[in-house]
């Protein structure tokens, strides 16, 4: 494998794993809080038929955007109504959204574009462009650094940098500000944030609402960034992956950058399985490189890296008095 | 003291829930521009206004038993199988394997082994999550649906390569002939007039009947079944009381991937005759939905399952005669999840009050009212 196939490489773990970030960063912010969130893929599938939807319809990928997190944040809206507000099981109420994604999604494109369940392809300002950094082209001539600069860091879209930039964003707001700790508080003891006069149905829907925002953004790169259209159930269990690194990385944020990376590279391999075999000598099977990352998420669940243990008040709604 | 009498906890709040998932989805059949009232009216007569409705009907209802019961089991410890998607997939390549390269005489005998066969690779797919919830404390959510996604590669593995038929399609050959399961038409159709014609509801219907019996008698007549409800109230007091999380929670999720895999037998054994990509088509999940409207009782179940599979026949009528998708099922299921799981409170609350507010006043009783002066 030499230098610019591995960077190739890189460049497309760079691109797959930006949707597992932000929907992972959005995990981390819920179930931070204290409210489990396994409707991260149903946010992401309904921003991303929004998103591509408006933005065929508009020309501007940008109101596209904004739809699309319009429809990531209602769909979070209903989850923290029904576990914080009613104070209903978390995980059902997940699973009810990502099947309310997938059936609504596919019924209202079909009723309106009439294509099969799919939006139309998108094109010009319909969709997100690559953004070439200053000096890329220039620069691309410098032997190893060169290349890494112009293919791998520069040529992305606006949202792969900004989901890049969460990540630091997000320690410094969970771990440098008073919202943070609270934030975290009410994921472990949400009776001692109550008696420190703090609101917990507050901070909680708080959460709620910063993770709809970042599926949103997730849901939208997916159908107008990586994709030129909304097909049908085109996050294939992004959602769940995203979940899986959540755990691996501890619901830590810089952790989480990593083991998305991780997930990403996992599936990039099935794309090019002629790489593995003349690499490794020998021969993968297709179905097996598929099953990969999921093979792998059961084996660090499994607490062979070590263990994992999730915020305190995880899954349990709060009662203000008894 | 219970809020509510037994009866409207088993039958007020189901329904009105169903009703509140009724009224959404007519509205979204409204906002795609279709008429929801010719729309109900169209999968009635579809569903259930001839037996060919009804054969198929009950043929999904039989799915959906099996995987409601599934979840079901899993619900009575307080476990959430997602997973009975996986497992009936895995449960359909047991069936397969079992009637491709085992000889049988008569289908009864095949129906024994076949149903062995799909118990015993449901189970087995269950296994795995099972031991890493109860020695790693892996969250068995997580890792059931990792298992759907491995299910689904290694169903298109097998399909495509070593037990793979000549020809293009990934499938199975055709199973042979004594292995058929005898139909509805076969066996309610007499000389003159034929029912159930050429729907796959078949004897498989009626295995359903003898699972939801089953359930019950381990649910709430052996011991076994009274650790599990036990487990399912309270941790802690089972483990007290000397009952073995793992045994529960082992024991549990095999039982509850055995009934999933053995939806196979409907519709691999009974229905296609072959294993074919994807054949269950969702009704793992239908099975949630299914076991949370049948408030996990298997007669709940039942009724839910024949509800189940009359929307899903009705829907399948709707996409052949109207513009409305068959992906409208989903967003039913999803609301009866909705209502019925998650939002359970925002229905029970204000009937709760009603009750209250309908209870007479205990009559004053003079001694009591004495006590408490002296206090």
């Amino acid at each position: 494998m030499d230098l610019n196939t591995l960077i190739q490489m890189l460049d497309a773990t760079v691109r797959l794993a930006t949707p597992l970030l932000l929907a992972c960063l959005a995990g981390l912010y819920s179930e931070r809080a204290g409210i489990f969130d396994i409707g991260l893929e149903g946010k992401m599938l309904a921003a991303a038929f929004v998103a591509a939807a408006i933005a065929s319809v508009t020309g501007q990928v940008y109101l596209g955007l904004l739809a699309g997190i319009g429809a990531s944040l209602l769909l979070s809206a209903i989850h923290g109504v029904a576990s914080i507000t009613f104070r209903g099981n978390q995980l059902i109420s997940g699973v009810a959204i990502n099947f309310l994604a997938a059936g609504l999604s596919v019924v209202i494109a079909q009723s309106w574009f009439r294509q099969g369940g799919r939006t139309p392809q998108l094109s010009g300002e319909g969709r997100f462009r690559s953004i070439t950094l200053p000096f890329a082209e220039s620069l691309s001539g410098v032997p190893v650094l060169g290349p890494i600069y112009a293919e791998l860091i520069s040529g992305h879209s606006i949202l792969v940098y900004v989901a890049f930039l969460t990540v630091p964003l997000t320690w410094w707001l969970l771990f440098r500000t008073r919202f943070g700790l609270r934030l975290r508080a009410v994921g472990e003891n949400p009776a001692a944030v109550d008696t420190a006069g703090v609101s917990v149905i507050g901070l909680r829907f708080a959460a709620v609402g910063i993770c709809g925002i970042l599926c949103g953004l997730a849901g939208a790169y997916l159908a107008t960034g990586l994709q030129t259209s909304f097909t049908k159930d085109m996050t294939s269990g992004r959602g769940y992956i995203a979940l899986a690194a959540l755990i691996f990385a501890k619901w830590r944020p810089w952790h989480a950058l990593y083991a998305c990376l991780l997930f990403g590279f996992l599936q990039v391999i099935p794309l090019r399985p002629d790489l593995i075999t003349n690499t490794l000598g020998l021969r993968l099977n297709g179905q097996l490189l598929e099953a990969l990352p999921y093979i792998l998420t059961v084996v660090i669940l499994a607490g062979f890296v070590g263990k994992a243990i999730p915020p305190r008040a995880g899954g349990t709604p709060y009662v203000k008095e008894r | 003291m219970d809020a509510m009498p037994k009866w409207a906890e088993v039958t007020l709040v189901p329904l009105i829930s169903l009703l509140l998932a009724a009224i959404l989805s007519a509205l979204v059949i409204l906002a795609i521009g279709e008429n929801p009232w010719a729309a109900v009216k169209l999968m009635v007569s579809g569903a259930l206004g001839s037996t060919y409705g009804w054969g198929y009907t009950l043929y999904y209802a039989t799915n959906f038993i099996f995987t409601g019961l599934a979840v079901s089991i899993a619900f009575q410890a307080r476990m959430f199988n997602i997973g009975g998607e996986g497992q009936a997939l895995v449960g359909g390549l047991g069936v397969a394997l079992v009637l491709l390269y085992l000889p049988f005489p008569h289908w009864t005998i095949a129906l024994i082994a076949s149903a062995a066969g799909a118990a015993l690779f449901g189970a087995a797919w269950a296994f795995i999550p099972a031991i890493l919830q109860a020695k790693r404390g892996s969250h068995i959510v997580i890792t059931t649906i990792m298992f759907n996604f491995i299910a689904a590669s290694l169903l298109n593995y097998m399909l495509v390569g070593p037990i793979k038929a000549p020809g293009q399609e990934p499938a199975t050959s055709k199973f042979p002939a004594t292995t058929q399961l005898p139909s509805f038409q076969d066996m309610f159709s007499t000389a003159d007039t034929v029912l159930f014609r050429g729907a796959p509801a078949n004897v498989t219907f009626f295995v359903g009947i003898a699972a939801c019996f089953a359930l019950w008698l381990l649910i709430w007549r052996t011991r076994l079944g009274y650790e599990l409800r036990a487990f399912g109230h309270s941790e802690s007091a089972a483990k007290y009381a000397g009952i073995s999380p793992t045994k529960i929670i082992v024991v549990s999720m095999l039982i509850s991937g055995g009934l999933a895999g053995m939806m196979a037998i409907n519709n691999v054994q009974g229905e296609a005759e072959r294993l074919v990509l994807n054949a269950v088509e969702g009704a793992g999940f239908i099975g949630i939905a299914v076991a949370l409207m049948g408030r996990s009782h298997p007669v709940g179940v039942f009724i839910a399952a024949l509800l189940f599979g009359f929307l899903y026949q009705g829907g399948a009528e709707l996409a052949l005669w109207t513009s409305i998708p068959r992906e409208l099922i989903v967003v039913i299921q999803a609301l009866v999840i909705l209502f019925t799981g998650a939002l359970d409170n925002m229905v029970r609350m204000p009937l709760e009050k009603v009750f209250l507010s309908m209870r007479r006043p205990p009559k004053p009783d003079r001694k009591s009212t004495t006590a408490r002066a002296a206090e």
